[in-house]
């Protein structure tokens, strides 16, 4: 039986795999755990993933509480929400965190009104720190740290009077840790009872694709907006994309307009990454947008309107057309040997 | 034999459109110069339930918003558009209310209105982007739920069931369940229709609470009756039996600490000019710092 008090994580598998965005959430719990001189928890649950679990530990995992059942292969909000209420108020962690992905967001609000607990959607930051609210200090609260109204304000939340604190933690925000193949940590399987009342959901018809694009891997992403015109110029992007060896990436705008697939498209709708190199072609830099690539170590503006709001975060901006400017990106590059 | 829908909207400041007028010199948002607007994922989850009752003759659609006097604007639109009844839950009380104690006041309001089939609301409100009161207020309701709804498959009526499709990462699941149930729906296939404008001749003088069939009770048993179809009703904390503890700031478990704004400023840019020359040059400078290689 493990301590209370621990930061628990949410691990969400998806058709057996667990997904990126947990690894990512494992390895924050262990830093704030640390601090918290705590341990971390993770709560799996789906069929037959048990074997998964063992390759999480190394992550500084100190115990995984994994609940199997054939019909919970894939998730619904029902059977998962009773499964995760009763494993919080059985082991009290202080924290709770889940991935900010359609199941994550489903699933952390019903948990957090059943047990009347707060719950902060789409942090982009945690931090550990302390509070005074009126006559009363707490210590060691979480923050959670937001951006709301589209964008145009970072809040940071706390919820210090009620235990677990909780919070869905968007994708691609959270840095892996480096795994250490020694770490020690349990894998507790925990057996559950449920009847057919506890599956109102039948999912017919399942179709997902494992998404072709790789934004948050890529170290170099060239962007198009919705000044490259039409999807036959978004050519020029990929052959811009292609000669650096990077990934396609595009605004809400262009992908909108039909240019190009969901995707790619980066923002606060879309993938956030914070890749070496990022360049924005033709993107005005709508707040949405910079939400998803402000984090870029270098960003390259390139657009025919001097004021456009990209160039405010921007390390290089060129004012030209992308059609005149990326062929001499492209012959620049290509004559460096 | 008809349905009874439910639709959960939300005036939001428009935050999705700042223009110039709306930055304050220090590159901050004049929040007060947003225009209120009806949530576009609400105008979604309006347009699923107005297709509903269209296939399904009896069926009635009940629109509830929570909010200050003023967004009893949202409740005409919806009239505009063809709701049957609207409620506004407006009470000081609420003020300060996160999605925790939001959620709360809205099923008491629900349970007011007393027997229903499906409740829709919009996937999220672009002023928090939380997409958290749909799944809080289904708990509380004790229902099931199916979030991020892009089209409607199948209404089953008699067998009180549906089938929708939901869109997850990288594609899509078909669900069916039976009702009470609540859908979260996002902007994919549904296309909010426009006000009708014999309907907006009809509900232009339409006022909040209007008399005292506002607390009519028969409201509640009337469903089908076109005595008070003109009517926005006024709800407070009293009419929808919330406890007080539960509602607003001292039902809500989150608190805001700090706020910053984002601010727009130039860091220290490097324009290049257009000229192969000096495009070379930063490409140069790239390879060198090891950004590009």
């Amino acid at each position: 039986m493990s301590s209370k008090n621990s930061v628990m994580v949410f691990i969400q598998q998806d058709d057996g795999t667990v997904s990126d965005v947990s690894i990512e959430l494992l390895s924050k719990a262990r830093d704030l755990a640390t601090q918290l001189r705590t341990e971390v928890t993770g709560v799996l649950i789906g069929d037959a993933v048990k074997a998964e679990a063992a390759g999480l530990v190394p992550y500084g995992v100190d115990e995984i509480f994994v609940i199997e059942d054939k019909r919970l292969k894939n998730y619904t909000p029902v059977p998962y929400t009773k499964v995760m209420v009763e494993m919080i108020k059985k082991h009290e962690p202080q924290i709770v965190l889940y991935g900010a992905t359609t199941t994550g967001r489903d699933l952390g609000p019903r948990i957090a009104s059943n047990l009347k607990v707060g719950l902060t959607a789409d942090c982009t930051d945690l931090q550990i720190g302390d509070y005074s609210f009126k006559d009363s200090e707490y210590k060691d609260i979480l923050y959670q740290i937001r951006p709301a109204f589209g964008g145009n304000i970072i809040a940071t939340i706390v919820a210090p009077e009620k235990k677990p604190q909780m919070a869905t933690v968007r994708e691609g925000v959270m840095k892996v840790g480096s795994p250490q193949p020694g770490y020690k940590g349990k894998i507790t399987p925990v057996t559950f009872s449920f009847s057919d009342a506890d599956f109102p959901s039948e999912i017919i018809k399942r179709i997902r694709e494992e998404k072709l694009v790789d934004l948050k891997g890529s170290q170099i992403i060239v962007s198009g907006g919705i000044g490259v015109g039409s999807k036959e110029n978004f050519a020029l992007i990929y052959e811009l994309a292609h000669t650096l060896g990077g990934e396609v990436g595009a605004s809400r705008a262009a992908v909108d307009a039909g240019f190009i697939s969901k995707d790619h498209q980066v923002g606060q709708t879309g993938t956030t990454v914070r890749p070496k190199l990022y360049i924005a072609c033709g993107i005005s830099g709508a707040i949405q947008h910079r939400a998803g690539m402000s984090e870029s170590a270098r960003i390259i503006a390139i657009n025919t309107d001097n004021e456009a709001p990209i160039f405010q975060i921007a390390h290089y901006g060129i004012v030209g057309d992308l059609n005149d400017v990326i062929p001499k990106f492209i012959k620049a590059f290509k004559a460096k040997e | 034999m008809g349905l009874n829908l439910i639709v959960l909207v939300k005036q939001v400041p428009d935050t999705q459109n700042i223009t110039g007028e709306a930055m304050k010199e220090d590159g901050t948002v004049n929040r007060a110069a947003l225009p209120a607007i009806f949530n576009p994922d609400d105008l979604h989850a309006l347009e699923a339930a107005l297709e509903v009752k269209e296939a399904i003759p009896g069926t009635k659609v009940h629109v509830l918003t929570m909010g200050p006097p003023s967004a009893a604007q949202v409740l005409k639109e919806s009239l505009y558009r063809g709701a049957d009844f609207t409620a506004l839950i407006s009470d000081r009380k609420f003020a300060g209310a996160d999605t925790l104690a939001t959620s709360y006041a809205l099923k008491c309001a629900i349970e007011k209105i007393g027997t229903y089939d499906i409740v829709f609301c919009g996937r999220q409100a672009i002023d928090g982007d939380t997409a958290q009161v749909g799944p809080q207020t289904a708990e509380k309701l004790g229902i099931n739920q199916i979030t991020n709804v892009s089209s409607i498959e199948k209404v089953d009526p008699k067998k009180k069931e549906l089938v929708a499709k939901r869109s997850i990462e990288g594609g899509f699941e078909i669900v069916k369940a039976s009702f009470p149930l609540l859908l979260t729906v996002n902007d994919e296939e549904y296309v909010p229709r426009p006000p009708s404008v014999i309907k907006m001749m009809s509900y232009k003088n339409a006022g909040v609470g209007g008399d005292e069939s506002a607390y009519d009770e028969s409201y509640l048993n009337s469903a089908g009756t076109e005595r008070n179809k003109d009517i926005i009703s006024l709800w407070d904390i009293a009419a929808i039996h919330a406890r007080v503890e539960s509602c607003g700031l001292a039902g809500s478990p989150t608190k805001v600490k700090k706020i910053e704004s984002v601010i727009l400023k130039s860091e220290d840019i490097k324009m290049i000019e257009n000229t192969g020359e000096a495009i070379a040059d930063m490409v140069h400078e790239l390879i060198a710092d090891h950004t590009l290689g």
